[in-house]
């Protein structure tokens, strides 16, 4: 075999093995699914699961989960995740336009900053922040606060990603609305943001599906509720929250139901990344038209 | 009108007249994210007042944890994370920048676009997600599989003897899976702003596709998978959940990285609700404040380093 010959099996092989650690990431992938699957599927299937709330555990051995569930955290998780969105979808939607049409003004470039830095944030401090400012002054956990931790998670995201899809707005668009007269605010925000709309969604559904699954600002915020409680001014219980305290405790109902709701958590989490995908390809395809 | 000397400046700019009310309101609102960063810091670093007086540097160099006598070091947490993103860091990287490398390929966009999307769900993956497929999945599997075999044949080697079911490796092993997507989807990007004449001219010299790959486009897109793994570096110094249900908290600097260890974000995880006095919840929000500031540095440091690498990208393509 000659020197190139050599060359040539080298290159190949070198390539055979880089697809093979590709493969290899996403193995992870197929495992965590499926033992979620597995494992979480003889909880899900009995209704009960998603609208009573938890049962004490009974052992050694109890009929399974008969009878206990999370509907509490379902509950606990939509109200927070909502309230979040409130908060975070205008602000951060404003944020974005604000980085994307003045993106030549000094400061947006430390928002930018700001932002990218925040995303980069452990959640954890997050928690510890919110804490001591919302929990400690009115002296109980509750819903609200967990919602604000959720909501400085989801700001940068929706920020960040509101400014990718406004940038991707041609020019003309906005040239077109300012030499009609109309002011800025009304270029901005009734021409520019409609026609980006299905970017900002993304950025949304993006936010929205990564405050589901936290778990970390929530522990001494929201803190968890062994009863449905729809107040959230009170302490709520969440489907991540669920599925990290019962998966530590020793009986195996509790672990049952913890796998229960991590496989209710990843199909929400997963479903909503690819509707936000099949958004994100239309809002490709609308600008592409522009 | 026309005022002397003024260039033709972008539309935008137009906005810098004073009548731009829009502006100073989506300025003011936009404020609001660099605002709670500072008041996150400011917060953090007023409530751990308490601990800061009391043990001043010494609180990060020591190794006890004691709430009954109130004494407090971050040492063993601090090393525990560390040592756990490291080690993350050395199993993703080969991999991620190998998947980065085929992804950036052209060509057979459907099979690489099925690949992509794969990767880019690891990262929608909840923490806790992980955390529990690791503690009943993974950690055991590795613990019989990798753990016992590994240290048998390595004894007398002390980090890598004593396996145990919870501890450092399998830490850094969910780790490694939850940053690979930050490196590839990053990597990727870097490398396919490596601009076309080079990979084209090292073709047309006779190189291969290895050659091609090692000697040109990894080289130049040096900077940028450097900031890349900076970045998931960032990412695996604040992971919480997942490393807390695996790593065995025990608050030890451990002699093998088989060995049960803590992280900060996981002593605080597990330890916050339950704290009670003044120094004991003030040495945790410093262990966060720690943590926080450690983060801010490494981010900030990889955010220079990847936006430099695709401008320059961009201005010798």
């Amino acid at each position: 075999m000659n020197r190139n010959d050599r060359r040539r099996v080298s290159s190949r092989a070198w390539l055979g093995l880089m697809y093979l650690l590709t493969v290899l990431a996403l193995i992870p992938l197929a495992l965590v699914l499926w033992f979620t699957i597995a494992k979480g599927l003889p909880s899900v299937i009995h209704p009960q699961f998603f609208f009573n709330a938890e049962l004490p555990p009974c052992e050694p051995k109890c009929p399974a989960v008969s009878g206990a569930g999370v509907g509490h955290a379902i509950v606990g998780t939509g109200v927070m995740v909502g309230l979040a969105s409130l908060m975070a979808i205008p602000i951060g939607v404003l944020c974005g336009i604000y980085l994307a049409e003045y993106s030549i003004a000094r400061w947006s470039a430390w928002v930018r900053l700001a932002c990218d830095v925040l995303v980069g944030t452990p959640s954890i401090a997050i928690g510890l922040f919110v804490y001591a400012f919302l929990v400690v002054p009115f002296h109980h956990f509750s819903g609200y606060s967990g919602a604000v931790a959720l909501a400085i998670l989801m700001l940068p995201i929706i920020a960040r990603t509101t400014e990718g899809a406004v940038s991707l707005i041609p020019n003309g668009l906005r040239e077109s609305g300012l030499a009609l007269g109309l002011p800025r605010w009304r270029v901005s925000l009734q021409l520019i943001l409609p026609a980006a709309a299905p970017g900002v969604i993304t950025g949304a559904l993006l936010a929205v599906a990564r405050a589901g699954g936290e778990t970390a600002p929530l522990l001494f915020t929201a803190f968890g509720a062994h009863l449905l409680v729809l107040n959230p001014n009170q302490a709520m219980q969440a489907l991540p929250v669920t599925v990290f305290r019962y998966a530590l405790l020793p009986y195996k109902s509790l672990q049952a139901q913890a796998w229960g709701a991590a496989l209710v958590l990843i199909v929400l989490v997963l479903a909503i990344n690819l509707i936000s995908r099949w958004v994100l390809r239309r809002q490709i395809a609308l600008a592409g038209q522009l | 009108m026309a005022v002397a000397g003024a260039e033709a400046r972008p539309v935008a700019a137009v906005s810098r007249r004073p009548g731009d009310p829009f502006r100073r309101v989506v300025g003011l609102v936009a404020t609001l994210v660099p605002a709670a960063l500072l008041l996150i810091i400011l917060t953090l670093l007023q409530q751990a007042g308490p601990a800061i007086k009391q043990f001043g540097l010494r609180f990060l160099v020591t190794s006890e944890w004691n709430p009954v006598t109130d004494s407090f070091g971050a040492l063993p947490a601090i090393f525990g994370t560390v040592g756990t993103a490291f080690l993350a860091l050395a199993i993703a990287l080969p991999v991620g920048v190998a998947v980065a490398v085929i992804l950036a390929e052209p060509g057979q966009t459907r099979i690489r676009g099925v690949l992509g999307t794969g990767i880019e769900l690891l990262a929608a993956i909840p923490s806790v997600v992980y955390g529990i497929w690791a503690l009943y999945v993974l950690a055991p599997w590795t613990y019989e599989h990798l753990e016992i075999p590994i240290s048998t044949h390595a004894a007398g080697i002390g980090w890598l003897g004593d396996p145990a079911v919870r501890g450092l490796l399998n830490a850094a092993l969910v780790l490694a899976v939850m940053i690979l997507p930050t490196l590839t989807a990053i990597s990727r990007d870097v490398i396919r702003a490596v601009p076309r004449g080079l990979k084209e001219n090292a073709i047309a010299l006779g190189a291969t596709w290895w050659e091609t790959t090692w000697r040109v486009i990894l080289p130049s897109a040096r900077a940028g998978i450097f900031g890349a793994t900076i970045l998931a570096l960032g990412r695996a110094l604040g992971e919480t959940i997942a490393v807390t249900m695996v790593i065995g908290n025990a608050y030890v600097i451990p002699h093998s990285i088989f060995q049960p260890a803590y992280t900060l974000a996981s002593v605080v995880a597990n330890e916050f609700t339950e704290a009670t006095g003044t120094i004991y919840p003030a040495a945790l929000i410093e262990l966060g404040l720690v943590l926080i500031l450690v983060t801010l540095v490494v981010n900030v440091f990889a955010l220079i380093l990847v936006h430099s690498t695709s401008r320059e990208a961009r201005l010798t393509a």
